[in-house]
């Protein structure tokens, strides 16, 4: 466990800030600029896995193990998330025959 | 504590009853099991019990908010026959999904670390965004679900960004630890925490439904089937309010010069658009969707300008704002299985059939616009006082001339019901029960406009 930590902290902390931050702003554009629900959920999921790979990185170099630890909270609660939101979009599929998100506007003032 | 593992027992057995497709105990389990999952709760008054190493905390502070999530969830439960009187199926699974989800909101009002917020939300929102999609073969509902459902997962990835930023500047996810922190490193904070914090407050913005993250709001609402908009109304927003006050005031009282101008203007943001949108709706349904914004809005104010010390004021608000707008769904889920639209023309002569359901609308309306001598005057009241002696004035003055601006629109449904001639020729049918619990409402929002003090000093 001591040689993993070791090897996390050769790269600085700032690359792993950096990198996470670029991650989490590709998510938001994503969700931003597609229409495709599904392209939309990976998109999600990568915003809640740079926030993963940030927790990991913070907690390798504090040595301290709660940052770990949420980061199985947010995959528990990212699979059921998933789960969820592919079944949403099957019932969406059987009302509109699409999953692009541009054809949701039946409700609109 | 209590609470949470005896209404988690409670769905659970729901579910159990479910599957064994019997129908007559379910309800009758939920009657008896939310009242007594509040006594239990009770039992830990004024004792400050702080659970797993802090991850949970019932302070005096959780308990009302725990109170009025669960009083608002059996008013939601005492409507639900009635408006799933056509239904035949025993409806376990809805039935667990609110009462989970009511699980969530417990957790919310009375974390005690970061994780623990994070599921708290999450256990609410994964079961709202079913339920939102509960009416499987409405197109209206499919869609609520899925933009719910992806406005709210957008959110959370903006709240564990923020959340794992807080972390990594201030080394530790308990709140207590991280006010420590604050306060050494007042002088210079790190960017990193700045960031997070404002990340964090955009994620729970959304929660509650709060401008410029609010236009979610009115399409979930009005896609969703009535009841679950009920639920999500109150409890949903109740729970959202209470656990963001927890955060900035436990943690981030210290440092107010970095989020309050924020707030600040997403609260004045918020008043306005939502109040200015509920100028010209026409669905009634929509119209309380804008008037839920509006009035997270002042909600807003009381995170902002309140101290820890005076969360009695909140907790009056939010008593305020649940009890008018569960009463005001109820009338309509009654109006609306009558006229079967919920455009304002459907109010139209309610007096002439109905003067019950009709008089318990217009509290409730004059109620939500802040009119003496009921409960929502005294909390609107109350509220802005203690703003302004916080040195808010400018934000009370926005808030007042929203409130001036909602009458118009809370008056029109009651001018409908008094003035207009009837449209429907018969009378809404109403069991007798169903009655009881309006008329009960009612009779809450007067006698609470009267002794506001009584809410105010409890915690």
């Amino acid at each position: 466990m001591g040689s993993a930590i070791t090897q996390f902290q050769i790269i600085p902390l700032q690359y792993y800030i950096l990198f996470c931050s670029a991650l989490f702003s590709i998510g938001v554009i994503g969700v931003l600029a597609k229409r495709n629900a599904l392209v939309i959920f990976m998109s999600v999921e990568l915003m809640l896995n740079s926030a993963n790979l940030l927790l990991a990185a913070f907690s390798a170099y504090r040595n301290d193990p709660a940052g770990q630890i949420f980061v199985f909270f947010i995959m528990v609660v990212a699979a059921a998330e998933v789960a969820i939101g592919l079944a949403l979009l099957v019932v969406v599929y059987r009302s509109t025959h699409s999953i692009d998100i541009y054809k949701l506007d039946r409700l609109k003032w | 504590m209590y609470a949470i593992i005896t209404i988690s027992i409670v769905a659970i057995i729901v579910l159990f009853f479910g599957a064994i497709q019997k129908k007559a105990p379910l309800l009758p389990i939920i009657y008896v099991g939310l009242p007594l999952a509040f006594l239990l709760h009770l039992l830990e008054w004024n004792k400050n019990i702080h659970y797993y190493n802090e991850m949970y905390i019932a302070d005096n502070f959780s308990i009302a908010f725990n109170g009025v999530l669960i009083f608002t969830t059996l008013l939601v439960f005492i409507f639900a026959p009635v408006y799933y009187k056509p239904v035949n199926r025993p409806l376990e699974d809805i039935y667990a999904l609110i009462l989970f989800a009511l699980v969530g909101g417990l957790i919310m009002t009375g974390f005690g670390n970061l994780l623990m917020l994070f599921v708290g939300i999450e256990t609410l929102s994964l079961s709202l965004y079913i339920l939102a999609g509960s009416k499987k073969f409405d197109p209206n509902s499919n869609e609520a679900a899925m933009k719910y459902f992806l406005t709210g997962s957008f959110a959370s990835g903006f709240l564990l960004f923020g959340i794992a930023l807080l972390y990594g500047a201030s080394g530790s996810m308990n709140l207590e630890e991280i006010k420590q922190y604050v306060i050494l490193h007042q002088a210079n904070m790190p960017g990193m925490l700045t960031i997070g914090l404002i990340l964090v407050a955009i994620g729970m913005s959304f929660k509650i439904g709060a401008a410029p993250f609010h236009f979610w709001a009115p399409d979930v609402y009005e896609g969703s089937p009535t009841l679950i908009t009920t639920f999500m109304a109150t409890v949903g927003k109740v729970a959202a309010i209470a656990a963001f006050f927890r955060l900035m005031q436990s943690s981030f009282g210290e440092v107010e010069s970095i989020w309050k101008v924020t707030l600040t203007i997403f609260a004045i943001a918020t008043i306005l658009i939502g109040n200015l949108s509920a100028f010209y709706q026409d669905n009634v349904k929509r119209m309380f969707a804008y008037s839920g914004i509006a009035h997270a809005g002042y909600m807003l104010i009381a995170i902002i300008a309140l101290k820890q010390e005076a969360s009695g004021v909140l907790l009056l608000y939010s008593i305020s704002y649940t009890i008018a707008t569960i009463t005001a769904f109820a009338v309509l889920i009654l109006v609306r299985e009558e006229t079967g639209t919920f455009s304002i023309k459907a109010f139209n002569g309610l007096s002439k059939h109905n003067p019950t359901e009709a008089f318990a609308m217009t509290i409730a309306m004059l109620s939500l616009a802040g009119i003496p001598p009921l409960v929502g005057f005294a909390a609107k009241y109350n509220l802005f006082v203690s703003a302004i002696e916080q040195g808010n004035l400018p934000l009370v003055i926005v808030a007042i001339i929203g409130s001036m601006i909602s009458v118009y629109y809370y008056i029109r449904p009651v001018i409908a019901m008094y003035a207009n001639e009837p449209s429907a020729t018969s009378a809404i049918d109403s069991s007798s029960n169903y009655k009881k619990q309006i008329i009960l409402a009612a009779f809450l929002m007067i006698v609470l406009g009267l002794i506001p003090g009584v809410i105010v000093n409890l915690i």
